[in-house]
């Protein structure tokens, strides 16, 4: 929190010299960045809301969107824009990637700030900060051709493809940044908080579970609900590992289509203006409000801990 | 690559101010555009052919069979490239602008059905097709066709198809589903090596695909409609007798003469059409062409 600067800090008279001119340069250049980032979010929301709206009106079924599991929008007798099983495509996906990304982020958070020091912890969280780099369509190409026979193998299942497979996938890919925020939430604690849990007699295990964990509460269900965020918007790799099927699973192991990957797989070469173009910025406008949702709470619940 | 080539055309294009004319350069420019299935042979064309004649520059663009029709009804190109025929409305809206669409096939395109090495199916016939993928289709499991397939899972059909707006899905939805819709559920792929590699790697899986993507991974069973069962392969494309095999067309307005003439009987003679080939199609003629290189 950085103070405007007062009075003081200026030069005492406006001398049009160099400082001055570099001085306001660099305020007008700041500014501009600082605001870019509000620009570019209206603009895209702008953009969806004017290429979505027209079909949102004229076309959409409020029920069938949300009701129907029927996402056939090239059919030549009966188009429909059922997005329900795409819906509960992106949430399955993103479910299981959570089960397998919290235990993972949350443990290697708790590893780095509370057991591991020196040269491991520095080697840690470059490790993990480098797993954040990978391009998710390689992870996408992992799921398609290694995890695919994997699942198949191990499990004895008809096709690889599936919630799991993608569900993995997402939650490797979802992990580094949850590490990173949780990481961040725990080193907030302030040392005497552990000082007197130690002062107490506590374990270490004691002091995490009861004192530490409790304390950073906020910044891990952020941790979480950006991995959330990052679940639903991701693309590449689920169009690869889920199958890309139409279907509302049963299990685990059936094919399932996310929202993204339905956008992602049919945009391109969808004529613009028509229903089915309308239907995919419809399914991306309600994807811009969820992910919006799922950003805003997160820092809501972070701004709670500030207020502590 | 494709992107990059098709901007020099078209800054070549400009340059030159007018098309399929010659200019006091000596160049001349054929304009051609359409299907989006023919769009990377269409530029293996257009860039070899440039060693034929350097005076020669053909503008390359996609969109699909129907952008490529409009433009020639609307006069704006030379040749049209579709992976479908001419439709009676799009002739008559020709002829009312005072075009005469003519068609030149210039290669076909077969679709093979794919399944698992150790599918011990060897034929399928078009109605099973429609059964298994069609939306009122019954068939979920493959002892419905009278096969167990060896490491498949409680027998279950695992349909591949591709994604719906896909040249390859409407040709199968117009030729086996008669227009009817895709049963739900089926994994979409979103390119035809795709599908093939699913296949290969599922016991259960079958799938469809251009005929240029088939390997020794996967298994290719005849195809029936009902009287005969033909095995996919570039001969049956090419006299027909593959009932699941379409051609690919390039038309011009009227007769071609002068330049364009010369390209299209350059890509009719034997070294077009081993382009076409190593391109993975099914070429028109019959020709005998080097290993692929493509």
């Amino acid at each position: 929190m950085s103070t405007a600067p007062g009075p003081g800090l200026r030069p005492p008279e406006d001398r049009l010299d160099l400082a001055w001119i570099t001085d306001k340069a660099v305020q007008v250049l700041m500014f501009i960045g600082g605001i870019s980032a509000i620009i570019f979010i209206l603009g895209i929301f702008a953009f969806i809301m004017r290429e979505g709206l027209s079909f949102v009106f004229d076309r959409f079924d409020f029920l069938e969107f949300f009701a129907s599991i029927r996402w056939a929008p090239t059919s030549n007798k009966n188009p429909t824009y059922g997005a329900l099983a795409l819906i509960v495509g992106t949430a399955s996906v993103t479910g299981v990637a959570m089960l397998v990304a919290i235990p993972f982020s949350l443990g290697a958070a708790v590893y780095i700030s509370e057991f591991a020091s020196g040269k491991t912890r520095e080697t840690l969280k470059v490790l993990v900060e480098m797993l954040a780099a990978i391009p998710s369509v390689v992870w996408g190409f992992i799921g398609l051709t290694i995890m695919n026979g994997l699942i198949i193998d191990l499990f004895d299942v008809p096709i690889g493809l599936n919630v799991l497979n993608a569900g993995i996938i997402l939650g490797l890919m979802a992990a580094p940044i949850m590490t990173t925020i949780a990481e961040d939430a725990l080193k907030a604690v302030p040392d005497r908080f552990r000082e007197a849990a130690e002062a107490m007699g506590a374990t270490k295990w004691q002091m995490i579970r009861q004192v530490i964990i409790p304390a950073a509460r906020n910044g891990l269900v952020s941790a979480v609900l950006l991995g959330v965020g990052r679940g639903f918007g991701e693309t590449m790799a689920v169009l690869m590992a889920s199958g890309h099927a139409i279907n509302i699973p049963d299990s685990v192991f059936d094919s399932v289509r996310a929202l993204t990957a339905t956008i992602a797989a049919e945009l391109g070469e969808t004529a613009v203006g028509s229903d089915h173009y309308g239907a995919l910025f419809a399914l991306g406008l309600f994807l811009f409000l969820v992910t919006f949702a799922i950003n805003l709470t997160a820092d809501l619940v972070v701004r709670g801990i500030r207020k502590q | 690559m494709t992107l990059r080539t098709n901007t020099i055309a078209l800054i070549a294009l400009f340059l030159m101010a007018g098309c399929g004319r010659p200019e006091g350069s000596g160049r001349i420019v054929i304009e051609n555009k359409g299907s989006d299935t023919l769009v990377n042979v269409a530029q293996a064309w257009a860039e070899e052919y440039q060693t034929v004649n350097p005076n020669l520059a053909v503008a390359v663009t996609g969109g699909g069979s129907g952008t490529g029709i409009a433009a020639l009804i609307n006069g704006t190109v030379d040749i049209a490239n579709a992976s479908r025929q001419i439709k009676d409305s799009e002739m008559a809206q020709a002829r009312a602008n005072g075009q005469e669409p003519v068609e030149h096939v210039v290669g076909f395109d077969a679709l093979a059905i794919f399944i698992h090495n150790d599918n011990p199916l060897d034929e399928i016939s078009l109605t099973q097709l429609a059964e298994i993928y069609g939306e009122d289709g019954t068939f979920e499991s493959w002892p419905q066709l009278n096969v167990e397939v060896p490491g498949c899972r409680d027998q279950e059909i695992i349909r591949v198809s591709r994604q719906n707006n896909s040249g390859t899905y409407a040709y199968f939805r117009g030729t086996v589903l008669g227009d009817g819709d895709f049963k739900l559920g089926s994994r979409d792929m979103h390119g035809s090596k795709d599908v093939v590699d699913l296949v290969h790697a599922t016991a259960c899986a079958i799938g469809y695909s251009g005929l240029a993507y088939a390997n020794d991974e996967v298994k290719m069973p005849c195809v029936s409609d009902g009287t005969s069962c033909v095995t996919p392969s570039v001969e049956a494309a090419i006299d027909g007798s593959y009932p699941i095999a379409r051609p690919l067309f390039m038309y011009t307005n009227g007769q071609p003469t002068g330049a364009v003439k010369e390209y299209l009987d350059w890509i009719l003679s034997d070294v077009g059409q081993c382009i076409i080939k190593a391109k993975g199609y099914a070429p028109a003629t019959t020709v005998t062409c080097d290993a692929p290189s493509a």
